[in-house]
Protein backbone atom coordinates (compact mmCIF):
# COMPACT_ATOMS: atom_id res chain seq x y z
CA UNK A 1 0.00 0.00 0.00
CA UNK A 2 1.26 3.51 -0.72
CA UNK A 3 1.18 5.87 2.39
CA UNK A 4 -0.06 9.37 1.67
CA UNK A 5 0.83 10.68 5.45
CA UNK A 6 3.51 8.77 7.94
CA UNK A 7 3.98 10.97 10.79
CA UNK A 8 6.62 9.36 13.62
CA UNK A 9 7.28 10.19 17.15
CA UNK A 10 5.29 13.36 16.72
CA UNK A 11 5.62 14.98 20.06
CA UNK A 12 4.36 18.38 21.27
CA UNK A 13 4.47 20.25 25.00
CA UNK A 14 2.63 23.13 26.16
CA UNK A 15 4.89 24.82 29.05
CA UNK A 16 4.86 21.51 31.42
CA UNK A 17 1.50 19.88 29.42
CA UNK A 18 2.35 17.09 27.17
CA UNK A 19 0.11 17.46 24.84
CA UNK A 20 1.06 15.11 22.28
CA UNK A 21 4.03 12.32 23.09
CA UNK A 22 5.36 10.13 20.39
CA UNK A 23 2.41 9.55 18.47
CA UNK A 24 3.34 7.28 15.54
CA UNK A 25 0.50 7.04 12.65
CA UNK A 26 0.29 6.83 9.17
CA UNK A 27 -2.41 6.97 6.38
CA UNK A 28 -2.74 5.01 3.14
CA UNK A 29 -3.89 6.54 0.34
CA UNK A 30 -8.01 6.72 -0.56
CA UNK A 31 -8.32 5.71 3.32
CA UNK A 32 -10.94 7.20 5.89
CA UNK A 33 -9.22 7.29 9.23
CA UNK A 34 -10.96 8.29 12.34
CA UNK A 35 -8.90 9.91 15.31
CA UNK A 36 -10.80 9.86 18.64
CA UNK A 37 -10.16 10.30 22.72
CA UNK A 38 -11.55 12.04 25.54
CA UNK A 39 -11.68 15.74 25.74
CA UNK A 40 -8.13 17.00 25.96
CA UNK A 41 -6.82 13.47 24.29
CA UNK A 42 -4.41 15.87 22.01
CA UNK A 43 -6.76 15.37 19.01
CA UNK A 44 -7.06 18.82 17.54
CA UNK A 45 -3.40 19.61 18.24
CA UNK A 46 -2.51 16.45 15.94
CA UNK A 47 -4.49 18.55 13.47
CA UNK A 48 -2.20 21.83 14.23
CA UNK A 49 0.84 19.68 13.78
CA UNK A 50 0.33 18.12 10.45
CA UNK A 51 -0.65 21.74 9.23
CA UNK A 52 2.25 23.76 10.90
CA UNK A 53 0.13 26.00 12.87
CA UNK A 54 2.04 24.65 15.76
CA UNK A 55 5.81 23.43 14.96
CA UNK A 56 6.17 19.82 16.91
CA UNK A 57 9.06 19.21 19.26
CA UNK A 58 10.10 16.21 18.04
CA UNK A 59 9.35 13.59 15.42
CA UNK A 60 8.73 13.84 11.60
CA UNK A 61 5.64 14.25 9.13
CA UNK A 62 5.84 13.15 6.05
CA UNK A 63 3.82 14.11 3.20
CA UNK A 64 3.69 11.25 0.12
CA UNK A 65 2.45 13.05 -3.62
CA UNK A 66 2.94 12.53 -7.10
CA UNK A 67 5.81 10.25 -5.74
CA UNK A 68 7.82 13.41 -4.28
CA UNK A 69 8.13 13.03 -0.03
CA UNK A 70 8.09 16.50 1.47
CA UNK A 71 8.64 16.85 4.93
CA UNK A 72 6.10 18.87 6.77
CA UNK A 73 7.67 19.52 10.22
CA UNK A 74 9.33 22.87 9.44
CA UNK A 75 6.59 24.37 7.04
CA UNK A 76 4.25 27.17 7.20
CA UNK A 77 0.75 26.40 6.71
CA UNK A 78 0.07 27.95 3.66
CA UNK A 79 2.95 25.91 2.22
CA UNK A 80 1.53 22.74 3.63
CA UNK A 81 -1.77 23.65 1.95
CA UNK A 82 -0.28 24.29 -1.22
CA UNK A 83 1.09 20.88 -0.54
CA UNK A 84 -1.70 19.32 -0.35
CA UNK A 85 -3.38 19.10 2.78
CA UNK A 86 -6.80 20.62 3.24
CA UNK A 87 -8.23 21.06 6.95
CA UNK A 88 -11.71 22.20 8.85
CA UNK A 89 -11.44 23.33 12.06
CA UNK A 90 -13.58 22.60 15.69
CA UNK A 91 -14.93 25.45 16.64
CA UNK A 92 -16.00 26.73 12.86
CA UNK A 93 -13.42 29.08 11.24
CA UNK A 94 -14.82 30.77 8.55
CA UNK A 95 -14.74 34.54 6.81
CA UNK A 96 -18.18 34.88 8.62
CA UNK A 97 -18.55 38.68 7.17
CA UNK A 98 -17.65 37.49 3.60
CA UNK A 99 -20.28 35.65 1.01
CA UNK A 100 -20.44 31.99 0.62
CA UNK A 101 -19.04 32.54 -2.97
CA UNK A 102 -16.12 34.70 -1.16
CA UNK A 103 -15.45 32.00 1.31
CA UNK A 104 -14.73 29.56 -1.42
CA UNK A 105 -13.36 31.42 -4.23
CA UNK A 106 -10.69 32.87 -2.07
CA UNK A 107 -9.36 28.90 -1.53
CA UNK A 108 -9.11 28.63 -4.53
CA UNK A 109 -6.62 31.52 -5.15
CA UNK A 110 -3.72 29.23 -5.54
CA UNK A 111 -5.11 28.44 -9.27
CA UNK A 112 -5.31 32.29 -10.10
CA UNK A 113 -2.63 33.02 -12.08
CA UNK A 114 -2.99 36.97 -12.91
CA UNK A 115 -0.35 39.28 -11.48
CA UNK A 116 -0.99 42.61 -9.18
CA UNK A 117 -0.61 44.31 -12.48
CA UNK A 118 -3.93 42.93 -13.17
CA UNK A 119 -5.51 42.97 -10.70
CA UNK A 120 -5.34 46.97 -10.16
CA UNK A 121 -5.77 47.42 -13.76
CA UNK A 122 -8.76 44.49 -14.12
CA UNK A 123 -6.35 43.45 -17.56
CA UNK A 124 -5.33 40.64 -19.17
CA UNK A 125 -6.59 37.41 -17.92
CA UNK A 126 -8.52 38.99 -14.94
CA UNK A 127 -12.13 39.07 -16.71
CA UNK A 128 -11.59 35.35 -17.68
CA UNK A 129 -9.80 33.83 -14.65
CA UNK A 130 -12.56 35.51 -12.71
CA UNK A 131 -15.66 33.86 -14.65
CA UNK A 132 -13.74 31.09 -14.15
CA UNK A 133 -13.38 30.82 -10.57
CA UNK A 134 -16.84 31.94 -10.32
CA UNK A 135 -17.96 28.77 -12.40
CA UNK A 136 -15.21 26.25 -10.36
CA UNK A 137 -17.15 28.19 -6.87
CA UNK A 138 -20.38 27.63 -7.94
CA UNK A 139 -19.78 23.88 -9.03
CA UNK A 140 -18.34 22.90 -5.53
CA UNK A 141 -21.17 25.13 -3.81
CA UNK A 142 -23.76 22.50 -5.42
CA UNK A 143 -22.81 19.69 -4.05
CA UNK A 144 -23.19 21.01 -0.63
CA UNK A 145 -26.27 22.68 -1.54
CA UNK A 146 -25.33 25.82 -0.78
CA UNK A 147 -25.34 27.25 -4.52
CA UNK A 148 -29.06 29.13 -3.87
CA UNK A 149 -27.29 30.68 -0.67
CA UNK A 150 -23.84 31.99 -2.56
CA UNK A 151 -24.07 35.78 -2.06
CA UNK A 152 -25.28 35.91 1.60
CA UNK A 153 -22.75 35.86 4.57
CA UNK A 154 -21.69 32.87 5.93
CA UNK A 155 -22.15 34.00 9.47
CA UNK A 156 -26.01 34.00 8.61
CA UNK A 157 -25.78 30.27 7.61
CA UNK A 158 -27.47 27.77 10.09
CA UNK A 159 -24.81 26.42 12.14
CA UNK A 160 -24.91 22.82 9.53
CA UNK A 161 -24.38 24.72 6.73
CA UNK A 162 -21.69 26.90 8.19
CA UNK A 163 -20.04 23.03 8.81
CA UNK A 164 -20.49 22.12 4.96
CA UNK A 165 -19.42 25.39 3.76
CA UNK A 166 -16.12 24.63 5.68
CA UNK A 167 -15.43 21.51 3.89
CA UNK A 168 -16.45 23.18 0.52
CA UNK A 169 -13.60 25.37 1.06
CA UNK A 170 -11.28 23.22 2.03
CA UNK A 171 -11.98 21.13 -1.29
CA UNK A 172 -11.64 24.55 -2.95
CA UNK A 173 -7.39 24.22 -1.93
CA UNK A 174 -8.06 21.01 -4.03
CA UNK A 175 -6.37 18.51 -1.05
CA UNK A 176 -5.04 15.08 -1.46
CA UNK A 177 -5.44 14.18 2.27
CA UNK A 178 -8.56 16.38 4.01
CA UNK A 179 -8.66 16.74 8.10
CA UNK A 180 -11.79 17.15 9.66
CA UNK A 181 -11.88 18.38 13.32
CA UNK A 182 -15.51 17.05 14.51
CA UNK A 183 -17.43 17.95 11.42
CA UNK A 184 -20.61 16.42 12.85
CA UNK A 185 -20.15 18.48 16.45
CA UNK A 186 -23.52 20.01 16.97
CA UNK A 187 -25.78 18.24 14.30
CA UNK A 188 -28.34 16.54 14.83
CA UNK A 189 -28.60 12.89 13.89
CA UNK A 190 -30.24 13.55 10.70
CA UNK A 191 -28.07 16.37 9.56
CA UNK A 192 -25.09 14.16 10.54
CA UNK A 193 -26.44 11.08 8.66
CA UNK A 194 -26.51 13.71 5.53
CA UNK A 195 -22.92 14.50 6.43
CA UNK A 196 -21.94 10.76 6.55
CA UNK A 197 -22.84 10.71 2.76
CA UNK A 198 -21.65 14.00 1.95
CA UNK A 199 -18.01 12.75 3.35
CA UNK A 200 -18.47 9.29 1.48
CA UNK A 201 -19.43 10.94 -1.75
CA UNK A 202 -16.68 13.76 -1.56
CA UNK A 203 -14.00 10.95 -0.83
CA UNK A 204 -14.81 9.64 -4.23
CA UNK A 205 -15.78 12.50 -5.75
CA UNK A 206 -12.26 13.89 -5.16
CA UNK A 207 -9.93 10.82 -4.62
CA UNK A 208 -9.38 11.78 -0.87
CA UNK A 209 -7.78 10.57 1.73
CA UNK A 210 -9.43 11.46 4.90
CA UNK A 211 -8.39 12.18 8.49
CA UNK A 212 -11.42 12.57 10.97
CA UNK A 213 -11.71 13.49 14.46
CA UNK A 214 -15.31 12.75 15.87
CA UNK A 215 -17.21 12.19 19.01
CA UNK A 216 -20.12 11.05 17.40
CA UNK A 217 -19.16 7.09 17.63
CA UNK A 218 -22.11 6.02 15.37
CA UNK A 219 -20.45 8.08 12.35
CA UNK A 220 -16.86 6.33 13.17
CA UNK A 221 -17.96 2.97 13.85
CA UNK A 222 -19.81 3.50 10.02
CA UNK A 223 -16.84 4.94 7.94
CA UNK A 224 -13.94 4.64 9.42
CA UNK A 225 -11.79 1.67 7.87
CA UNK A 226 -9.49 1.87 10.70
CA UNK A 227 -9.09 4.12 14.19
CA UNK A 228 -6.47 5.55 16.43
CA UNK A 229 -7.29 5.99 20.08
CA UNK A 230 -5.54 8.85 21.94
CA UNK A 231 -6.06 9.33 25.75
CA UNK A 232 -3.55 11.75 27.29
CA UNK A 233 -1.56 12.96 24.40
CA UNK A 234 -0.47 8.80 23.82
CA UNK A 235 -1.95 6.77 21.14
CA UNK A 236 -3.17 3.81 22.86
CA UNK A 237 -4.76 1.76 20.15
CA UNK A 238 -5.31 1.07 16.59
CA UNK A 239 -7.39 -1.20 14.24
CA UNK A 240 -10.55 -1.22 12.49
CA UNK A 241 -13.74 -0.32 14.28
CA UNK A 242 -14.60 -3.54 15.49
CA UNK A 243 -11.11 -4.36 17.14
CA UNK A 244 -10.93 -0.75 18.74
CA UNK A 245 -14.79 -1.25 20.15
CA UNK A 246 -13.82 -4.44 22.22
CA UNK A 247 -10.46 -2.89 23.44
CA UNK A 248 -10.49 -3.07 27.01
CA UNK A 249 -8.15 -0.22 27.43
CA UNK A 250 -10.05 1.99 25.30
CA UNK A 251 -13.32 1.52 26.70
CA UNK A 252 -12.07 2.21 29.80
CA UNK A 253 -10.35 5.45 28.93
CA UNK A 254 -13.30 6.48 26.28
CA UNK A 255 -15.83 4.52 25.42
CA UNK A 256 -16.79 3.86 28.86
CA UNK A 257 -17.23 7.44 29.64
CA UNK A 258 -19.45 8.50 26.64
CA UNK A 259 -22.99 7.27 25.82
CA UNK A 260 -21.95 4.67 23.11
CA UNK A 261 -24.42 4.69 19.95
CA UNK B 1 -27.21 34.25 -12.01
CA UNK B 2 -23.52 34.22 -13.31
CA UNK B 3 -24.10 37.58 -14.62
CA UNK B 4 -25.12 38.66 -11.51
CA UNK B 5 -22.59 37.13 -9.78
CA UNK B 6 -19.92 38.68 -12.37
CA UNK B 7 -19.64 42.52 -12.18
CA UNK B 8 -18.14 44.50 -15.47
CA UNK B 9 -18.20 47.79 -13.38
CA UNK B 10 -17.38 50.42 -16.57
CA UNK B 11 -20.53 52.34 -14.58
CA UNK B 12 -17.38 53.90 -12.73
CA UNK B 13 -15.93 55.23 -15.57
CA UNK B 14 -18.54 56.88 -17.02
CA UNK B 15 -19.20 58.19 -13.41
CA UNK B 16 -16.01 59.33 -12.83
CA UNK B 17 -15.77 61.11 -16.68
CA UNK B 18 -19.12 62.94 -15.13
CA UNK B 19 -17.68 64.58 -12.36
CA UNK B 20 -14.73 65.47 -14.18
CA UNK B 21 -17.01 67.43 -16.17
CA UNK B 22 -19.08 69.43 -13.41
CA UNK B 23 -16.02 70.13 -11.95
CA UNK B 24 -14.23 71.09 -15.35
CA UNK B 25 -17.25 73.33 -16.08
CA UNK B 26 -17.08 75.11 -12.54
CA UNK B 27 -13.56 75.76 -12.75
CA UNK B 28 -14.37 77.60 -16.45
CA UNK B 29 -17.47 79.68 -15.30
CA UNK B 30 -15.42 80.31 -12.41
CA UNK B 31 -18.31 78.96 -9.74
CA UNK B 32 -14.88 77.52 -7.70
CA UNK B 33 -12.94 80.68 -6.50
CA UNK B 34 -9.68 79.84 -4.74
CA UNK B 35 -10.84 79.32 -1.35
CA UNK B 36 -13.40 76.76 -2.24
CA UNK B 37 -10.20 75.02 -4.81
CA UNK B 38 -8.21 74.79 -2.21
CA UNK B 39 -10.55 73.49 0.03
CA UNK B 40 -11.33 70.55 -2.99
CA UNK B 41 -7.58 70.59 -3.11
CA UNK B 42 -7.49 69.13 0.64
CA UNK B 43 -10.82 66.88 0.27
CA UNK B 44 -9.03 65.10 -2.41
CA UNK B 45 -5.88 64.40 -1.08
CA UNK B 46 -7.86 63.49 2.11
CA UNK B 47 -9.82 61.03 -0.01
CA UNK B 48 -6.88 59.52 -1.37
CA UNK B 49 -5.04 58.83 1.73
CA UNK B 50 -8.01 57.34 3.52
CA UNK B 51 -8.52 55.33 1.01
CA UNK B 52 -5.44 54.09 0.80
CA UNK B 53 -5.34 53.71 4.73
CA UNK B 54 -8.87 51.63 4.40
CA UNK B 55 -6.89 49.40 2.22
CA UNK B 56 -4.05 48.39 4.80
CA UNK B 57 -6.43 48.64 7.84
CA UNK B 58 -10.16 48.10 6.89
CA UNK B 59 -9.50 46.00 4.21
CA UNK B 60 -6.40 43.51 5.44
CA UNK B 61 -7.03 44.25 8.82
CA UNK B 62 -3.80 45.70 9.96
CA UNK B 63 -3.72 49.01 12.42
CA UNK B 64 -1.56 51.09 11.28
CA UNK B 65 -1.00 55.21 12.80
CA UNK B 66 1.88 55.58 10.28
CA UNK B 67 -0.15 56.59 6.95
CA UNK B 68 1.53 60.58 7.64
CA UNK B 69 4.92 59.14 7.00
CA UNK B 70 4.37 58.10 3.56
CA UNK B 71 2.48 60.69 2.62
CA UNK B 72 4.98 62.90 4.20
CA UNK B 73 7.87 60.71 1.70
CA UNK B 74 5.89 61.40 -1.35
CA UNK B 75 5.73 64.98 -0.72
CA UNK B 76 9.18 65.97 -0.46
CA UNK B 77 10.67 63.77 -3.10
CA UNK B 78 8.21 65.31 -5.41
CA UNK B 79 9.23 68.83 -4.19
CA UNK B 80 12.69 68.12 -4.52
CA UNK B 81 12.21 66.82 -8.03
CA UNK B 82 9.83 69.38 -9.19
CA UNK B 83 11.50 72.05 -8.02
CA UNK B 84 14.99 70.69 -9.99
CA UNK B 85 12.63 70.26 -13.06
CA UNK B 86 9.41 73.09 -12.78
CA UNK B 87 7.50 71.46 -15.66
CA UNK B 88 4.62 69.95 -15.80
CA UNK B 89 6.49 66.23 -16.48
CA UNK B 90 8.33 67.16 -14.25
CA UNK B 91 5.88 67.34 -11.80
CA UNK B 92 4.43 64.21 -12.86
CA UNK B 93 8.00 62.52 -12.02
CA UNK B 94 8.03 63.88 -9.04
CA UNK B 95 4.43 62.67 -8.03
CA UNK B 96 5.26 59.14 -9.24
CA UNK B 97 8.75 59.32 -7.70
CA UNK B 98 7.32 60.08 -4.61
CA UNK B 99 4.76 57.26 -4.82
CA UNK B 100 7.25 55.03 -5.74
CA UNK B 101 9.85 56.06 -2.90
CA UNK B 102 6.74 55.69 -0.12
CA UNK B 103 5.71 52.38 -1.37
CA UNK B 104 9.45 50.53 -1.32
CA UNK B 105 9.96 52.31 2.59
CA UNK B 106 6.69 50.71 3.07
CA UNK B 107 8.16 47.61 1.76
CA UNK B 108 11.06 47.93 4.16
CA UNK B 109 9.00 48.73 7.48
CA UNK B 110 6.42 46.18 6.54
CA UNK B 111 8.58 43.61 6.02
CA UNK B 112 9.75 43.46 9.49
CA UNK B 113 6.67 45.06 11.19
CA UNK B 114 3.83 43.10 9.88
CA UNK B 115 4.33 39.78 11.69
CA UNK B 116 3.50 42.36 14.62
CA UNK B 117 -0.19 41.91 15.56
CA UNK B 118 -3.04 44.79 16.65
CA UNK B 119 -1.39 47.24 18.94
CA UNK B 120 1.96 46.13 18.44
CA UNK B 121 1.77 47.24 15.04
CA UNK B 122 -0.04 50.53 15.32
CA UNK B 123 2.66 51.09 17.91
CA UNK B 124 5.70 49.97 15.02
CA UNK B 125 3.90 52.07 12.42
CA UNK B 126 3.70 55.28 14.65
CA UNK B 127 7.15 55.32 15.32
CA UNK B 128 8.42 54.61 11.71
CA UNK B 129 6.47 57.74 11.26
CA UNK B 130 8.01 59.80 13.87
CA UNK B 131 11.47 58.40 12.76
CA UNK B 132 10.62 59.84 9.07
CA UNK B 133 9.64 63.09 10.23
CA UNK B 134 13.04 63.38 12.13
CA UNK B 135 14.70 62.30 9.43
CA UNK B 136 13.38 65.23 6.97
CA UNK B 137 13.23 67.65 10.20
CA UNK B 138 17.56 66.88 9.81
CA UNK B 139 18.34 66.42 6.59
CA UNK B 140 19.81 69.62 4.62
CA UNK B 141 18.15 68.95 1.64
CA UNK B 142 15.14 69.15 3.03
CA UNK B 143 15.96 72.29 4.87
CA UNK B 144 15.07 70.80 8.24
CA UNK B 145 12.56 72.31 10.39
CA UNK B 146 11.99 75.77 7.92
CA UNK B 147 11.02 73.02 5.24
CA UNK B 148 10.87 73.98 1.57
CA UNK B 149 9.37 77.26 0.01
CA UNK B 150 8.26 77.80 -3.09
CA UNK B 151 7.48 74.55 -4.79
CA UNK B 152 6.25 74.72 -7.94
CA UNK B 153 2.56 74.50 -8.50
CA UNK B 154 1.13 72.21 -10.85
CA UNK B 155 -2.16 71.13 -9.54
CA UNK B 156 -5.02 71.63 -11.35
CA UNK B 157 -8.56 70.27 -11.48
CA UNK B 158 -7.51 68.11 -14.13
CA UNK B 159 -4.29 66.46 -12.39
CA UNK B 160 -6.47 66.69 -8.88
CA UNK B 161 -9.31 64.67 -10.16
CA UNK B 162 -7.08 62.43 -12.47
CA UNK B 163 -5.27 61.32 -9.43
CA UNK B 164 -8.10 61.02 -7.25
CA UNK B 165 -10.49 58.75 -9.69
CA UNK B 166 -6.89 56.50 -10.06
CA UNK B 167 -6.14 55.83 -6.95
CA UNK B 168 -10.20 55.09 -6.12
CA UNK B 169 -10.83 53.00 -9.08
CA UNK B 170 -7.29 50.90 -8.69
CA UNK B 171 -7.32 50.46 -5.07
CA UNK B 172 -11.55 49.17 -5.54
CA UNK B 173 -9.69 47.11 -8.68
CA UNK B 174 -7.36 45.38 -6.64
CA UNK B 175 -9.68 44.72 -3.79
CA UNK B 176 -12.01 43.09 -5.70
CA UNK B 177 -9.43 40.93 -7.34
CA UNK B 178 -8.16 37.40 -5.97
CA UNK B 179 -5.63 39.33 -4.62
CA UNK B 180 -7.49 41.62 -2.80
CA UNK B 181 -9.91 39.07 -1.67
CA UNK B 182 -7.08 37.38 -0.21
CA UNK B 183 -6.25 40.12 2.04
CA UNK B 184 -9.29 40.63 3.19
CA UNK B 185 -9.58 36.82 4.18
CA UNK B 186 -6.66 37.58 6.30
CA UNK B 187 -8.69 40.18 8.25
CA UNK B 188 -11.29 37.72 8.71
CA UNK B 189 -9.33 35.33 9.93
CA UNK B 190 -5.74 34.51 9.68
CA UNK B 191 -5.32 30.87 10.74
CA UNK B 192 -7.95 29.99 8.21
CA UNK B 193 -6.53 31.74 5.33
CA UNK B 194 -3.18 30.34 6.14
CA UNK B 195 -4.94 27.00 6.00
CA UNK B 196 -6.14 27.51 2.75
CA UNK B 197 -2.89 28.49 1.32
CA UNK B 198 -2.50 32.14 1.55
CA UNK B 199 0.50 33.51 2.47
CA UNK B 200 -0.60 36.13 5.29
CA UNK B 201 2.89 38.06 5.02
CA UNK B 202 3.09 38.58 1.77
CA UNK B 203 -0.75 39.73 0.99
CA UNK B 204 0.00 41.89 4.23
CA UNK B 205 3.14 43.72 2.84
CA UNK B 206 1.75 44.00 -0.67
CA UNK B 207 -1.47 45.74 1.12
CA UNK B 208 0.93 48.06 2.91
CA UNK B 209 3.01 48.93 -0.06
CA UNK B 210 0.06 49.27 -2.18
CA UNK B 211 -1.48 51.61 0.74
CA UNK B 212 1.53 53.21 0.82
CA UNK B 213 2.45 54.27 -2.42
CA UNK B 214 -1.44 56.32 -2.90
CA UNK B 215 -0.27 58.32 0.45
CA UNK B 216 2.89 58.79 -1.80
CA UNK B 217 0.65 60.50 -4.05
CA UNK B 218 -1.51 61.95 -1.92
CA UNK B 219 1.63 63.92 -0.38
CA UNK B 220 3.01 64.80 -3.86
CA UNK B 221 -0.32 66.93 -5.21
CA UNK B 222 -0.50 68.18 -1.43
CA UNK B 223 3.57 69.65 -1.94
CA UNK B 224 2.59 70.86 -5.44
CA UNK B 225 -0.63 72.86 -4.78
CA UNK B 226 0.49 73.99 -1.13
CA UNK B 227 3.70 75.14 -2.48
CA UNK B 228 5.47 74.48 0.98
CA UNK B 229 6.00 71.83 3.44
CA UNK B 230 7.29 71.22 6.89
CA UNK B 231 8.24 68.44 8.65
CA UNK B 232 5.40 69.57 11.46
CA UNK B 233 2.65 69.12 8.80
CA UNK B 234 3.36 65.26 9.18
CA UNK B 235 3.06 64.24 12.53
CA UNK B 236 0.97 61.76 14.65
CA UNK B 237 -2.19 64.28 14.17
CA UNK B 238 -2.17 63.59 10.59
CA UNK B 239 -2.29 60.05 10.92
CA UNK B 240 -4.90 60.12 13.11
CA UNK B 241 -7.01 62.77 11.61
CA UNK B 242 -7.32 59.94 8.23
CA UNK B 243 -7.97 57.29 10.66
CA UNK B 244 -10.92 59.16 11.39
CA UNK B 245 -12.12 59.31 8.12
CA UNK B 246 -11.52 55.73 7.53
CA UNK B 247 -13.07 54.93 11.04
CA UNK B 248 -15.96 57.54 9.63
CA UNK B 249 -16.70 56.31 6.87
CA UNK B 250 -16.51 52.44 7.61
CA UNK B 251 -13.92 49.80 7.75
CA UNK B 252 -13.68 47.85 4.74
CA UNK B 253 -15.58 50.10 3.06
CA UNK B 254 -13.93 52.30 -0.05
CA UNK B 255 -17.48 54.43 -1.01
CA UNK B 256 -17.65 55.21 3.13
CA UNK B 257 -14.04 56.34 2.95
CA UNK B 258 -15.06 59.08 0.13
CA UNK B 259 -18.48 59.99 1.80
CA UNK B 260 -16.89 60.38 5.68
CA UNK B 261 -14.28 62.90 4.07
CA UNK B 262 -16.82 64.70 1.39
CA UNK B 263 -19.01 65.05 5.37
CA UNK B 264 -16.40 65.95 7.27
CA UNK B 265 -14.77 68.98 4.63
CA UNK B 266 -18.48 70.13 4.52
CA UNK B 267 -18.45 70.28 8.58
CA UNK B 268 -15.18 72.22 8.55
CA UNK B 269 -15.76 74.77 6.07
CA UNK B 270 -19.54 75.68 7.60
CA UNK B 271 -17.51 75.96 11.03
CA UNK B 272 -15.19 78.42 9.49
CA UNK B 273 -16.88 81.56 10.57
CA UNK B 274 -16.78 80.26 14.18
CA UNK B 275 -12.85 79.59 14.59
CA UNK B 276 -12.80 79.25 18.30
CA UNK B 277 -15.84 76.95 18.13
CA UNK B 278 -14.32 75.26 15.02
CA UNK B 279 -13.10 71.89 16.76
CA UNK B 280 -15.14 71.40 19.40
CA UNK B 281 -18.30 71.01 16.70
CA UNK B 282 -16.11 69.19 14.78
CA UNK B 283 -15.17 66.57 17.81
CA UNK B 284 -19.06 66.79 19.18
CA UNK B 285 -20.06 65.24 15.25
CA UNK B 286 -17.46 62.83 15.80
CA UNK B 287 -18.86 61.84 18.96
CA UNK B 288 -21.98 61.49 18.07
CA UNK B 289 -21.60 59.95 14.66
CA UNK B 290 -19.83 56.92 16.29
CA UNK B 291 -22.35 56.35 19.00
CA UNK B 292 -25.56 56.29 16.17
CA UNK B 293 -23.23 54.36 13.82
CA UNK B 294 -20.60 53.05 15.50
CA UNK B 295 -19.49 50.29 12.53
CA UNK B 296 -19.11 53.94 10.53
CA UNK B 297 -21.42 55.22 7.95
CA UNK B 298 -21.36 52.56 5.55
CA UNK B 299 -20.42 49.40 7.99
CA UNK B 300 -18.26 47.30 5.08
CA UNK B 301 -21.01 48.07 2.78
CA UNK B 302 -19.61 49.84 -0.72
CA UNK B 303 -22.17 52.13 -2.41
CA UNK B 304 -22.66 50.46 -5.99
CA UNK B 305 -23.02 52.52 -8.71
CA UNK B 306 -25.12 50.16 -10.32
CA UNK B 307 -27.69 51.42 -8.29
CA UNK B 308 -28.11 53.79 -11.08
CA UNK B 309 -28.21 51.41 -13.66
CA UNK B 310 -31.54 49.54 -12.16
CA UNK B 311 -33.48 50.79 -9.01
CA UNK B 312 -34.89 48.04 -6.66
CA UNK B 313 -32.28 45.19 -7.31
CA UNK B 314 -31.10 45.74 -4.11
CA UNK B 315 -27.01 43.90 -3.90
CA UNK B 316 -24.82 43.46 -0.72
CA UNK B 317 -21.38 43.32 -1.63
CA UNK B 318 -19.61 42.92 1.88
CA UNK B 319 -15.65 43.35 1.61
CA UNK B 320 -15.32 41.88 -1.74
N1 LIG C 1 -2.18 26.55 22.49
C1 LIG C 1 -2.23 25.83 23.61
N2 LIG C 1 -1.63 26.27 24.74
C2 LIG C 1 -1.68 25.54 25.89
N3 LIG C 1 -2.30 24.37 26.00
C3 LIG C 1 -2.91 23.86 24.91
C4 LIG C 1 -2.92 24.57 23.66
N4 LIG C 1 -3.60 23.83 22.77
C5 LIG C 1 -4.02 22.74 23.43
N5 LIG C 1 -3.61 22.74 24.70
C6 LIG C 1 -3.84 21.69 25.71
O1 LIG C 1 -3.45 20.47 25.15
C7 LIG C 1 -4.35 19.42 25.53
C8 LIG C 1 -4.89 18.77 24.30
O2 LIG C 1 -5.80 19.67 23.67
P1 LIG C 1 -6.55 19.34 22.32
O3 LIG C 1 -7.28 20.55 21.95
O4 LIG C 1 -5.58 18.82 21.35
O5 LIG C 1 -7.55 18.20 22.78
P2 LIG C 1 -8.67 17.45 21.93
O6 LIG C 1 -8.33 16.02 21.95
O7 LIG C 1 -8.84 18.08 20.62
O8 LIG C 1 -9.94 17.70 22.86
P3 LIG C 1 -11.47 17.98 22.46
O9 LIG C 1 -12.10 16.66 22.24
O10 LIG C 1 -12.00 18.65 23.67
O11 LIG C 1 -11.46 18.84 21.27
C9 LIG C 1 -5.40 20.07 26.39
O12 LIG C 1 -5.06 19.86 27.75
C10 LIG C 1 -5.31 21.51 26.05
O13 LIG C 1 -5.69 22.33 27.13
MG1 LIG D 1 -10.30 19.16 19.70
Amino acid sequence: MNKVLDVRKLSKSFGGLAAVTAVNLHLNKGELVGLIGPNGAGKTTCFNLLTGIYEPDKGSISLHRDGQEYSLEKRKPHEICRLGVGRTFQNIRLFRDLTVLDNVRTAMNRTVKYGLFSALFHIGSYHREERELIEKSMELLKIFELDGKALELAKNLPYGEQRHLEIARALATEPALLLLDEPAAGMNPAETAQLTRTIEWIRKRFDLTILLIEHDMSLVMKICERVYVLDYGMLIAEGTPEVIKNNPRVVKAYLGEVAYA
Amino acid sequence: MMNRLFEKGRMKYIFALLVFAIGQLLVVTGYLNDYLFSTLTTLCINIILAVSLNLITGFTGQFSLGHAGFMSIGGYVCALISMRIPTVPGFLLGVLTGALAAAFVGFIVGLPTLRLKGDYLAIATLGMAEIIRIIFLNLKITNGAAGLNGIPQFVDWMWLSLFTFSSIILISNFIRSAHGRACVSIREDEIAAESIGIHATKYKVTAFVIGAFFAGIAGGLYASYFYFLRPTLFGFSRSIDILVIVVLGGIGSLSGSVIAAILLALISTYLQAFPELRMVFYAVALVVIMIVRPQGLMGSKELSLDLLKGFGRKRQRGGS
